[in-house]
């Protein structure tokens, strides 16, 4: 009776274990972070002392914080990029934008080795403030320019950020003369290498962005109009909805990503170069938002998934450099990581999968 | 201002600005710099040029479809990689070795066609993940320049054939351009297949429901492209005489714009072939007038190249603009609908 009593109740107990299991397996979540969790074990095996954490000079140091700091420009500019792609769009200028604002913030800040009652102290051109202040300026100018061809005119998005992906990066070339400008600025680098409280600084940037993103996604309706947007911009604008100044919002919101990301990068190689800052950026931010799930077709989005999409990315890079695979398999490893995850989220593919017959395949 | 809305929503309002816009760049060159206005001049835009116009002409067919290439960049750089490593590690003859280039360019273009008509997926997506793994497998096979010493290939370089009663000359890769020119004309506006491409671009529901082999053209379309990026690759080694992964960063780019520029709309459908000549000429010409000019940096190039994007983007907007004004007051169904093309 006992012993009865207790099978029943494993029994029950297994089975409510699998529905939660099945629950798990189908939450959209679950592929990227199996991805995540498969490359990580990759590493855990091949690469002796991954997960090690050491502190140093009061800093946190280990594999895992490196990949995670080397990702924030990344995670930044797939948040942005997420958005954009939720209401159907695309954005290709991110790379130029993350160029033109590392060369104006280089360019502002500059700095100079000024020996006071002989010791050297570094100053800036401007005060730094106003340098980011202008940088960011710009890059939200930039998108502006992208939300008024794509909203205003209604240019296909990917042509009206085309304009600025060849032009930018010309406009910023333009600026540096092609050179690299050196930053002699201590305060500067701290955006890209600094540490708060043994962790990389740049990561308080992104979770500072995702925590306000998230909020104005889930605790307004932005969110909501965002995802009406991509999935019918006719029918939301009908419904009463300001699709326009949506779409110009969102375009804005993705060039000051990139603009953050790129003084994030100039600050981290204490130089901005306009001739391969954030080259391929935008492929890669596009990447990382459709391995989180968000769907291309538009409407479905998460940005939590684009931040785990952005450590896969990341991740895979570091595990291809420390196997000691030739670096350049890397881009071979990323196209076919996107045709998979393409083939899987198409439905046609699901139906060949499922044996059926494939219904109207041409 | 009603002249001038007609004149907008003519067919070929666009081309007919591309080439008074190629006319007067070329003026303003002849103008202020001595040397420019000569028959050579013309022909090095062709002879520089010749591997962007057959890239062009295959971008063409696709945009044509409403389509994008974004690999076109990558297959010539792999194409020109991959013909240096078979010449000069295999030995492979140098016929041989074009003839496996154009073909691998094909199959390499028909896949993605496959991938984008029977699995849905978006072109723009398909084909960035083609653009990725054609210049990773670049990479694969040398990181390093390979130069090509083939007797061939060096021939095709340094031939110089000279027009008779000019003194100028072309090279044999503008000789190839200029057939890969006239067939694409005939194939766009004289056969079946160019005529199932316009429809689809139109309208791929409408094309399907009039029973056009939509599959099979789309398919051959992206063949077609990939095919072109390889002769293009092909013309590139004979222009570079070698292979590297890094040739060709950004053709994509240009082609697009040479297109768009050309007077193809974006959104398929409509445009001629003929056009994206004018396109890779008015490129070329800006290319050619900052070199004249000597103290413009090449950065301008990219500069001007987005601002005449950007021109003639909006060209086309006002253009279909004023197509739908004229067709509602036709009292016609609006067949072009502005709104719809956020998609």
């Amino acid at each position: 009776m006992n012993s009865k009593l207790v099978s029943d109740r494993n029994q029950s107990s297994t089975a409510f274990a699998a529905g939660r299991l099945r629950r798990v397996l189908h939450h959209p979540l679950s592929r990227p972070l199996g991805a995540l969790a498969v490359l990580l074990l990759i590493d855990f095996f091949m690469i002796p002392g991954f997960f090690r954490i050491e502190m140093k000079d009061g800093h946190l140091y280990g594999s895992v914080i490196d990949i995670v700091n080397r990702a924030a420009p990344l995670m930044l500019a797939a948040l942005g990029m997420t958005l954009v792609i939720a209401t159907r769009g695309i954005d290709i200028s991110v790379g130029a934008v993350v160029a033109i604002s590392g060369t104006i913030a280089a360019m502002l800040i500059g700095g100079t080795m000024v020996v006071n009652n002989g010791v050297p102290e570094y100053v800036s051109n401007i005060p730094m403030g106003w340098a980011l202040a202008a940088a960011l300026g710009v890059a939200l100018l930039c998108g502006a320019w992208n939300g008024l061809l794509v909203a205003t005119l209604g240019l296909q998005p990917i042509i009206a950020t085309l304009i600025l992906m060849v032009a930018g990066r010309g406009l910023a070339q333009l600026l540096t003369d092609g050179q690299i400008i050196t930053v002699y600025y201590k305060p500067f680098f701290y955006l890209g290498s600094g540490y708060l409280w043994g962790l990389p600084f740049s990561l308080f940037i992104v979770a500072g962005m995702f925590v306000v993103l998230a909020l104005l996604m889930r605790k307004t309706a932005l969110g909501l109009f965002i995802q009406s947007v991509g999935i019918n911009p006719v029918a939301s604008r009908l419904a009463g909805i300001r699709t326009a100044a949506l779409i110009f919002f969102v375009y804005i919101f993705c060039s000051l990503c990139a603009g953050l990301a790129g003084l994030m990068i100039s600050a981290n190689i204490k130089s901005a170069d306009a001739n391969n800052a954030g080259l391929l950026l935008e492929l890669d931010a596009i990447l990382a938002v459709t391995l989180g799930g968000t769907s291309l077709a538009g409407g479905k989005f998460s940005l939590v998934g684009s931040v785990i999409g952005a450590l896969i990315i990341q991740a895979l890079t570091y595990t291809i450099y420390s196997l000691g695979v030739p670096p350049e398999v890397n881009m071979v490893v990323k196209s076919v990581v996107v045709f998979l995850v393409c083939l899987s989220q198409s439905p046609e593919f699901r139906r060949l999968r499922l044996f059926k017959p494939a219904g109207s395949g041409n | 201002m009603k002249n001038f809305r007609s004149l907008l929503a003519t067919p070929y309002f666009t081309s007919l600005v591309t080439v008074a816009l190629l006319v007067v760049l070329f003026a303003m060159g002849s103008v202020a710099y001595d040397g420019f206005f000569s028959v050579q001049v013309v022909l090095n835009l062709l002879i520089d040029n010749a591997f962007l116009l057959v890239i062009g002409i295959g971008m063409t067919f696709v945009i044509l479809s409403g389509g994008i290439d974004l690999s076109v960049g990558s297959v010539l750089a792999l194409t020109t990689m991959i013909s240096a490593y078979l010449l000069q590690s295999w030995h492979w003859h140098p016929l041989l070795v074009i003839v496996c280039v154009l073909a691998l360019g094909g199959l390499f273009g028909a896949a993605m066609g496959v991938l984008i008509h029977f699995f849905k997926l978006q072109p723009f997506i398909v084909t960035l993940a083609g653009m990725f793994l054609a210049r990773g497998l670049c990479y694969l096979i040398s990181i390093n320049s390979i130069t090509i010493d083939d007797p061939l290939y060096v021939a095709m370089s340094q031939t110089r054939l000279e027009f008779g009663f000019v003194d100028a000359f072309i090279s044999p890769s503008v000789v190839i351009a200029v057939l890969m020119l006239a067939l694409a004309i005939y194939l766009a506006h004289y056969t079946r297949f160019g005529r199932a491409v316009y429809a689809i671009g139109g309208n791929e529901q409408s094309a399907l429901l009039m029973g056009l082999p939509v599959g099979r053209t789309k398919v051959a379309i992206y063949a077609f492209s990939g095919f072109c990026a390889a002769l293009a690759g092909v013309l590139f080694s004979f222009y570079m005489l070698s292979g590297y992964g890094l040739h060709a960063q950004g053709t994509e780019l240009d082609a697009i714009a040479a297109v768009v520029i050309g007077g193809t709309l974006l959104t398929g459908g409509y445009g001629y072939v003929a056009g994206t000549l004018t396109g890779v000429l008015i490129l070329g010409v800006i290319q050619t007038l900052i070199a004249f000019d000597g103290t413009l940096s090449s950065w301008w190039t990219k500069i001007v190249i987005g601002v005449l994007l950007f021109v003639f983007c909006l060209a086309q907007r006002l253009m279909s603009m004023g197509a739908a004004r004229a067709a509602d007051a036709n009292g016609a169904a609006a067949a072009v609908k502005p709104s719809v093309q956020a998609a």
